[in-house]
């Protein structure tokens, strides 16, 4: 088994407030392999985009890392000084988020941006640059690249932005790529393309990607393995395939049962009652608790770390194989 | 799918609602206060100074419109710590015999006075106008436009001299009253432009939004949804811009009072002590300007340094 | 579905439109809502001087192109398509927010444009409501839900007395699941799936048969809008009400609605009973459209790859507005553009279904 290209740790994001510090990731840990891609998949308020942030060194102040750590190839990144990250950044690891208009500068042409970003990380010369930035932008299926890449972003639609926004990450050759909800700004069908898109790329290049959305169906499609976030815990983790089918903690189980299916009719979806709690009053135990249906009382005062459930883990008691079922 | 920016610090939820006032000495905005010293100094500073001009009939030592208590002999005295001075004039007295510290007070009183009604009715004025404008668009938003910057291509003054000067020329005869209001009316027709085009483009903004949509498909006449939708939500820029602006009206008066067109001398404000003093600059009777000068700066400072604060700590990307 | 049905709804296999010109009557032969060639056309043209200076033609956007349909009692006609199809403008169409520029909109019986306009609109106004998507902008942020829930009673005079208006406002919160002590507090103190229960309860306060529904769900999260679509439909068996859903998600049309109309460019390119539609769907887009869904089922299914984008609303294709990334097109798509025909028991607007070249 190859070391993982990145690993989190026991990370903790708080947010000092006024009101009391807001612990906004709570001991979240996962590992992408080289090469593979992992979904991170959750609601509003579950903390997936901050760990995206976290992991690029872009969470914003007062927000900060509070405990655990996220290594890099081995290397420990989160608490490097700001210019060592911006070198990292760009270079190791490339980002795409959600908004391509304003992922792009509006001022400059996208052959500038991208020539910039392959000058600064590769070295490159200005026309062996401008080469690489062309092809690139025909391996992201713009057409006309060389004639286009002299546009600027408010000519192109929104997904041939997204295509140059996947391009500008990828241009230094990085290792990992976070993709913040790249595709929920897009329509339906674009959607489609940017998604195969940026599979088969990421193929190519053998950058692991870290797939952070609220759609399963992108999940489904993408990700090798995934991990559902709750309240800023991870709460199951494990491969595509088994999450998606044969999920083991509660709150994957409602997940699933209320996305409406494309293959089958019911009446009434699955629902989860309640809401996913705020985070200045998250319950002791386990987050899920006031919301389960097959809450024991020891989940109410302890919280369960993930245990193996199954082809997944699963951050419940139901699943405690030294209880006696 | 609305998710939140990255990284954007959770937000947490208020207490729960009771009352108007609980809310407000909970919120943010109180909050924001007590960690400003500036805001804190400029607001004691504001609210002394209100207090006085307020209170001048009975808070001021002796009363400077009064003629009749005037003495030839007290004039000119400087202020009490110098070597002349006399206790029962703290800051001296004027050609007059008045005495400085009451002229202040009472002074003051004028200018606030003048400044807060020129600022209310620019508010006024500009808030409706503004709204008409974002509301109703087209060429009445046109119009209402244009005239705004036409008005801003003349500076204020030349604008409030206008006014005042035909008001005179109208009324030559005019008792204080109307005086007041002439002035009143220069200085708030040159400051309703700036609320009348922040509030249009609120209301644009705000027309857009799906509760004004809502409201229209219940049926509420486009005046109410105005009044009572539109309204609340474009008033918080106009309340940082009246802050701001008080300031600026009591000084435009105070110019225009120096200049001898503003209040009428038997009400004399800061400004007209200020130019009454500047006649005594040079042989050495300093205390007559300087001191309403001083006061004139400490107000406007005073207002304006709430004003900066009051801006930030209703700018939500700033908490 | 289940055979036991509730009373209310039409039975299985009922003909979604009916008295439609050029379309037999079927059952629900009294359609509640009835579309005849709506169309509504945007000025986008640069302001007067830069026009004359520049010399700039006059633009428009044709967002609604002639678009007909009925929509029976207590069912639900669902629209979707992507972005700028007009689908948004006809919801806005059909609550009067806008004033159509060619067709008229039949409201039992009545024409809403001219009612809209004349004494009789308040009457009209409390017959239908609308649901926004946007639940952070569709209710005013400086009201409190009291004021929110009752304006319309306000506005109608149902509601005399204050205790009678809380009153009311409490039994509609509940009605949505929210508790009478919610009336006190501030939009900002609600999720999105809590905000989006008000927008109903304000909805159903003027008691309305008509709801129109602009992606009601679209920016919450799945879970919750699992719980806002089961009330939706709840409240739907429970009084009867008819529903126009917009929205751009497959899944969660196919979750609710009785038949769906499938727009493209401001045109109907296809409108089905939803079992139809999605068993065996006919025209080149819907099928795309179907394709594109992620599969979470993971069949592994293969799909056909997707051509192109939405082009641009300002300046339309000639013909038929899809054949640019349509692999079945012809030259007589690219010049006569379909008319939305009756076709099979559905209704489809392409000449090589028509043709029987598909």
């Amino acid at each position: 088994m190859a070391a993982p290209l990145l690993e989190v740790q026991h990370l903790r994001v708080e947010f000092p407030t006024r009101r009391g510090t807001l612990l906004a990731l709570d001991d979240v840990s996962f590992s992408i392999a080289p090469g593979e891609i992992l979904g991170v998949v959750g609601e509003s308020g579950a903390g997936k985009s901050l760990t995206g942030a976290a992991i690029i060194g872009l969470l914003e102040p007062p927000g900060r890392v509070a405990g655990g750590q996220i290594l890099l190839d081995g290397q420990r990144i989160d608490n490097l000084p700001a210019e060592a990250m911006r070198k990292i950044r760009g270079k190791r690891i490339g980002a795409i988020f959600q908004d391509p208009l304003t992922s792009l500068n509006p001022l400059y042409t996208i052959g500038r941006q991208l020539i910039e970003t392959i000058q600064v990380h590769l070295g490159l010369d200005a026309a062996a640059a401008r080469a690489r930035a062309v092809q690139l932008l025909q391996s992201t299926g713009i057409p006309a690249a060389g004639q286009r890449i002299d546009q600027y972003p408010h000519q192109f639609s929104g997904g041939m932005r997204q295509r140059v926004v996947i391009a500008l990450a990828l241009a230094a050759q990085p290792q990992l790529i976070v993709a913040d909800e790249p595709t929920t700004a897009l329509d339906v069908s674009i959607q489609a393309q940017i998604i195969a898109l940026l599979k088969s790329l990421t193929k190519e290049q053998g950058a692991a990607v870290m797939l952070v959305t609220h759609d399963m169906g992108v999940i489904a499609e993408t990700c090798d393995r995934v991990a559902v976030l709750y309240a800023g815990r991870v709460v199951e983790i494990g491969p595509v395939a088994a999450v998606i089918h044969s999920p083991a903690h509660p709150y994957t189980v409602g997940l699933m049962g209320s996305i409406p299916a494309m293959d089958q009719e019911r009446e009434q979806l699955m629902q989860i009652d309640g809401a996913m709690p705020r985070l200045n009053a998250i319950p002791p135990g386990c987050a899920f608790h006031p919301r389960c249906p097959q809450a024991m009382d020891r989940c109410r005062s302890d919280r369960p770390d993930l245990l193996p459930a199954g082809a997944t883990q699963a951050a419940c008691w139901l699943h405690d194989s030294k209880v006696a079922a | 799918m609305a998710d939140q920016p990255m990284a954007r610090a959770p937000s947490a939820p208020l207490a729960p609602s009771a009352g108007a006032l609980a809310r407000f000495f909970d919120g943010d905005v109180w909050h924001s206060f007590k960690q400003s010293p500036t805001a804190m100094v400029a607001a004691v500073i504001a609210l002394v100074c209100v207090v006085c001009a307020v209170f001048a009939p009975w808070l001021a030592p002796h009363n400077p419109q009064d003629l009749a208590s005037l003495q030839l002999m007290d004039a000119r005295l400087p202020p009490a710590w110098v070597a002349d001075g006399q206790a029962r004039f703290p800051l001296g007295t004027d050609d007059q015999g008045r005495d400085i510290l009451s002229a202040l007070m009472y002074g003051a009183r004028i200018s606030l006075l003048v400044g807060l009604a020129s600022v209310v009715l620019s508010v006024v004025l500009g808030v409706g106008l503004g709204l008409l404008a974002g509301f109703v668009g087209g060429r009445v938003d046109s119009f209402i436009m244009r005239v705004c910057d036409v008005m801003l291509s003349f500076p204020a003054i030349l604008v409030a001299l206008l006014i005042d000067g035909v008001g005179r020329a109208m009324f030559p005869d005019a008792h204080e009253a109307l005086a007041f209001s002439v002035l009143i009316l220069a200085i708030s027709l040159t400051g309703w432009v700036q609320y009348a085009r922040t509030v249009r483009g609120s209301t644009l903004v705000e027309r857009q939004k799906d509760y004004v949509q809502a409201a229209r498909v219940i049926g509420v006449s486009p005046l109410r949804i105005m009044r009572r939708h539109v309204l609340p939500n474009v008033l918080g820029p106009v309340l940082v811009l009246a802050t701001i602006q008080i300031a600026s009206a009591i000084i435009t008066e105070a110019t225009l009072s120096f200049l001898g067109v503003g209040v009428p001398p038997t009400s004399p404000s800061l400004g007209t002590l200020i130019r009454v003093g500047q006649d005594f600059l040079f042989s050495g009777e300093w205390w007559i300007t300087v001191f309403p000068g001083l006061v004139l700066v400490m107000i406007a400072l005073s207002v304006n340094l709430l004003g900066d604060w009051l801006r930030d700590a209703l700018n939500p990307r700033l908490r | 579905m289940t055979a036991g049905r509730a009373p209310g709804r039409p039975q299985a296999g009922a003909h979604p439109f009916g008295g439609s010109p050029g379309v037999p009557a079927g059952q629900g032969a009294n359609p509640l809502v009835e579309v005849n060639d709506l169309a509504k056309t945007f000025d986008v043209s640069a302001p007067w001087l830069n026009r004359v200076i520049e010399r700039q033609p006059r633009r428009f956007v044709h967002a609604v192109d002639g678009v007909s349909f009925a929509i029976p009692r207590g069912t639900t006609l669902a629209l979707v398509g992507e972005s700028g199809c007009g689908k948004s403008t006809v919801a806005r169409l059909l609550v009067g927010l806008y004033a159509p520029t060619r067709g008229t909109v039949a409201f039992d019986g009545i024409d809403t444009a001219a009612t809209l306009a004349s004494p009789g609109a308040r009457a009209l106004r409390k017959r239908m409501q609308m649901i926004f998507q946007d639940p952070y902008a569709s209710l005013n942020p400086r009201w409190t839900v009291r004021d929110i829930v009752g304006e319309p009673l306000r506005e109608h005079g149902l509601a005399m007395t204050e205790p009678a208006l809380e009153a009311k406002v409490a039994a509609l919160l509940a009605q949505v699941g929210m508790a009478a002590a919610d009336m006190e507090k501030f939009p900002h103190q609600f999720s999105g799936g809590q905000r989006q229960r008000i927008s109903i309860a304000r909805a159903l306060a003027t008691e309305p048969e008509f709801l129109v529904c602009d992606e009601p769900t679209s920016a919450l999260d799945v879970s919750v809008q699992a719980q806002v679509l089961n009330i939706m439909k709840n409240l739907q068996r429970q009084r009867g009400l008819t529903y126009l859903f917009i929205s751009h998600n497959l899944a969660v049309v196919r979750h609710v609605a009785d038949s769906v109309g499938v727009m493209y460019l401001g045109r109907l390119v296809e409108l089905s009973p939803r079992r139809t539609l999605f068993a065996a769907p006919r025209h080149p887009y819907t099928r795309m459209l179907l394709d594109a869904i992620p599969d979470i089922a993971m069949t592994g299914r293969q799909r056909t790859p997707v051509q192109g984008e939405v082009p641009n609303p300002l300046n339309p294709p000639s013909g038929c507005a899809f054949h640019p990334r349509c692999p079945h097109a012809n030259a007589r798509c690219s010049s006569e553009r379909p008319e939305l025909v009756e076709f099979q028991g559905v209704r489809i607007a392409c000449h090589a279904v028509t043709e029987g070249r598909i």
